[in-house]
């Protein structure tokens, strides 16, 4: 595919590193970075090879943290597998659930009630805000920073999670999806509590804004750092806003127009340098656009059920056949693909994790920054470990 | 060691009036003995005292920023913390990684307190309140403040660890480049005082103007810039935000003290903070007075009062720095220094020197003489940030 027209990657010159390597420069040196490191966020390692400060080589390691995810899910029922996509990226819960939902319910021919389908674009895009307020905060911790603008973003972090926890009964491992619905109504209170912090959530990203966007240090650090050109990150198969952050206006929200998306008016940011800078600053303004989203959700929610008390769930035996479900998550495109042979567990079972396909281009990106913007780097791909390593 | 004011008021006396009272019944070169030892003792018990609520105040305060109310378990508000990191820190293993030079491993702690306890000599606390009155006082402040490069690096190149060499590497790159502007922005003072000595600096920045406003260096347009690189410089020295290279937390675990456990590491904290200490203390000596009262009908409240409040107000300054702003990178911190703060400070010079010149001129003269100070300080200043910002900016956003 290649959405905008761009010219084959081979006819760009890749990055020209070449390591000086004699008696007046001395040895590289090779540093293994992680798994135990303060900011590889999780249990991941980079082997960077060092030439002074400069990056020359690097090389991600993961699989620390494999579960074995997916041939699990296989000798599970369809419902059974449906709390483990919970710990996938389990900031995100809700959009996993999701996007696995939204499989068993194409293999399986199940209508989603209206309510619902408002309901799941409500947490998705809170999700999203949740998301990306924590990389924001990581992101600066990564660079530097104190603490302070990641504890700024625990705190709006932390109202989300409580609207989580009142629906679901958990903060992060929701489980709450269901095949043609959601598991729990929300009520009037709620409903009124999540448009008091959509409310509030504009003041909070003004704030923080104008703490950190202004920041020269900031701009210092991320301008110009870490560029990802829209060839690379189109023949990488890069999702989310790292992809539009390179300057690919390319958005599932859009393109599919799944759920009742193409119902709200929202616009897709794009960045022009595809550099950390572009990457941070997308990912803010995604969050004033999902503020936007959530308040034409909250208003037109219809009443109605929830879930079709009919919609079957446990014993759940689709017909045979195969379905790719994808939805924008947070990180970029989740998608789940589905083998069914008629039984009640999936013959197949295979997640396509944006954290891990965003890890990919990690050293293009790095090659000739200094070790100290690898790190900020690493910290902009936005990742978790729970999703790269499965 | 003078006998310290006589027509001064009994607060003012009271630390001359106790040392007096406990030697004065030794013999003369016994007793300038003993009054050195005091000397030293109280000076070593103020400012561990000092680091010990330095550390609890820094969590406080960060706590606070970062909407987290900051240790509180440990007594009232948290006030035993300190009392409990020190256990905690004396009762930890100290590990020597065995690839580690452990006579240089063992060494460089050692040495870095000792070197920055030994600024603390010249620094005047309050009226004739100063350990050695050195002639080369400040000369001598930045030749004892300088040594401490030298035990970072031996941290870094003793422990054997690839982290803490790299930290290594960049300390002694950052503290000499900032030793240079340090060094540079102190000169002025010196031009204008015509002393390199510390209490001297403090005496010729006593008096009022109109009656309110003192003649500190601070007011000075070349003051205020020279102390705006002092500053800046000063938070580099310490090895502090936005400069803390060394330790970059989230790229080189804990920099040099990576392979430093227990005590040891409690030295390199204390030492650390000692050397931001005594580099704030030079601070207000240089540049706010020393231990003059801002106001002269504030004058009743003791000297030394007055040198812990401007003292405190600064290290409250280096903590909200560090709650606030994210880390610069190895180039850019260099670039700062040489191409930054190195010609501001020099150029400062000249301002410094303009000022002294003009001293006499009055009337409309002393307009103009403000107006050439402040392009002198302010205009070299707008210059040199405009080329460093060059390429970095806000940006505008299209959407798809």
């Amino acid at each position: 595919m290649n959405p905008s027209g761009l010219p084959p990657l081979a006819s760009l010159p890749g990055p020209q590193i070449r390591a000086v390597h004699d008696e007046l420069h001395g040895d590289l040196l090779e540093l293994s970075m992680g798994p135990h490191h303060p900011s590889t966020h999780g249990v991941f390692r980079m082997v960077v090879t060092l030439d002074g400060e400069t990056v020359v080589k690097l090389k991600p390691v993961f699989g620390y943290l494999h579960r074995n995810h997916e041939k699990i899910a296989e000798g599970a029922s369809y419902l059974g597998s449906m709390p483990y996509t919970d710990r996938l990226d389990y900031l995100c819960s809700m959009t996993n659930n999701w996007s696995y939902a939204l499989a068993v319910e194409r293999l399986a021919g199940q209508a989603v009630s209206e309510r619902a389908e408002y309901v799941r674009v409500i947490l998705a895009e809170l999700t999203r805000l949740l998301n990306h307020t924590c990389l924001a905060g990581f992101l600066l911790q990564d660079g530097g920073a104190s603490g302070t603008p990641l504890m700024y973003a625990f705190r709006e972090r932390e109202k989300i999670l409580d609207l989580f926890e009142s629906l679901s009964g958990s903060r992060m491992m929701c489980n709450y999806q269901r095949f043609g619905g959601c598991r729990a109504d929300p009520s009037p209170a709620w409903l009124d509590s999540a448009r008091a912090l959509v409310d509030g959530y504009g003041r909070f990203l003004d704030e923080y804004e104008a703490l950190l966007t202004g920041n020269e240090i900031l701009m210092a650090r991320t301008q110009g750092i870490g560029r990802l050109s829209p060839q690379l990150a189109v023949s990488a198969g890069v999702t989310g806003p790292m992809l539009r952050a390179a300057g690919v206006g390319y958005d599932i929200r859009k393109v599919d127009g799944y759920g009742f998306y193409p119902r709200f008016t929202f616009r897709v940011p794009i960045g022009a340098d595809g550099d950390t800078y572009d990457r941070y600053m997308v990912r803010i303004l995604e969050m004033r656009e999902s503020i936007g989203i959530l308040r034409q959700a909250l208003r037109d929610i219809p009443a109605g059920p929830i879930l079709d008390p009919k919609a079957k769930q446990r014993g759940l035996r689709p017909k045979a056949g195969e379905v790719y479900s994808r939805i924008e998550g947070p990180k970029g495109e989740i998608g789940f693909f589905l083998i069914s042979d008629g039984g009640p567990n999936p013959y197949r079972y295979r997640v396509r994790p944006p954290s891990l396909i965003n890890l990919t281009i990690l050293e293009d990106m790095c090659l000739g920054q200094s070790i100290a913007d690898s790190v900020v780097i690493l910290g902009s791909v936005d990742i978790v470990l729970g999703e790269v390593d499965r | 060691m003078s006998a310290g004011p006589t027509d001064a008021h009994l607060l003012e006396r009271a630390p001359f009036l106790l040392r007096d009272w406990l030697t004065h019944a030794l013999p003369e070169p016994l007793r300038w003995f003993a009054n050195t030892l005091i000397a030293i003792a109280a000076i070593l018990a103020i400012f561990g005292t000092l680091f010990a609520l330095l550390t609890l105040v820094e969590r406080k305060v960060l706590g606070r920023v970062q909407n987290r109310p900051g240790p509180n378990r440990t007594g009232w508000f948290g006030i035993l913390q300190p009392v409990a990191d020190g256990i905690k820190m004396l009762t930890k293993e100290d590990i020597v990684p065995r690839a580690a030079d452990p006579l240089l491993h063992f060494l460089a702690p050692v040495a870095l307190l000792g070197f920055s306890v030994l600024t603390f000599a010249v620094i005047p606390y309050g009226r004739d309140l100063v350990a050695v009155r050195l002639d080369a006082g400040v000369l001598y402040f930045f030749a004892a403040g300088s040594a401490t490069e030298l035990s970072i690096f031996m941290a870094g190149w003793s422990s054997n660890n690839k982290y803490a060499l790299v930290a290594a590497m960049r300390a002694l790159a950052q503290l000499i480049s900032y030793e240079l502007p340090l060094l540079l922005s102190a000169v002025p003072v010196v031009l204008a005082a015509g002393t390199l000595s510390a209490p001297d600096i403090v005496e010729s920045q006593g008096g009022f103007t109109w009656g309110f406003v003192p003649h500190w260096h601070v007011f000075t347009p070349w003051g205020a810039a020279a102390f705006l690189v002092f500053f800046i410089s000063a938070l580099s020295e310490s090895n502090r935000s936005p400069f803390d290279l060394p330790e970059a937390e989230s790229e080189l675990i804990a920099g040099h003290l990576t392979e430093y456990s227990g005590f040891k590491y409690a030295l390199f904290f204390m030492a650390e903070y000692f050397g931001m200490c005594s580099l704030c203390g030079m601070a207000v000596t240089l540049f706010l007075g020393g231990w003059q009262a801002p106001l002269a009908a504030l004058e009743f409240i003791p000297s030394y009062a007055w040198f812990a409040l401007k003292l405190c107000a600064l290290l409250l300054v280096f903590i909200w720095i560090r709650a606030t702003l994210p880390r610069l990178r190895m180039d850019q911190l260099t670039r700062f220094a040489w191409k930054f703060l190195v010609p501001l400070a020099l150029v400062n010079l000249a301002a410094s020197a303009f000022w002294s010149l003009s001293f006499g001129w009055a009337g409309p003269m002393q307009a103009l003489r403000w107006a050439i100070g402040i392009a002198l300080a302010v205009g070299p200043f707008v210059l040199l940030g405009r080329r460093l910002g060059a390429g970095i900016g806000p940006r505008t956003y299209r959407y798809a």
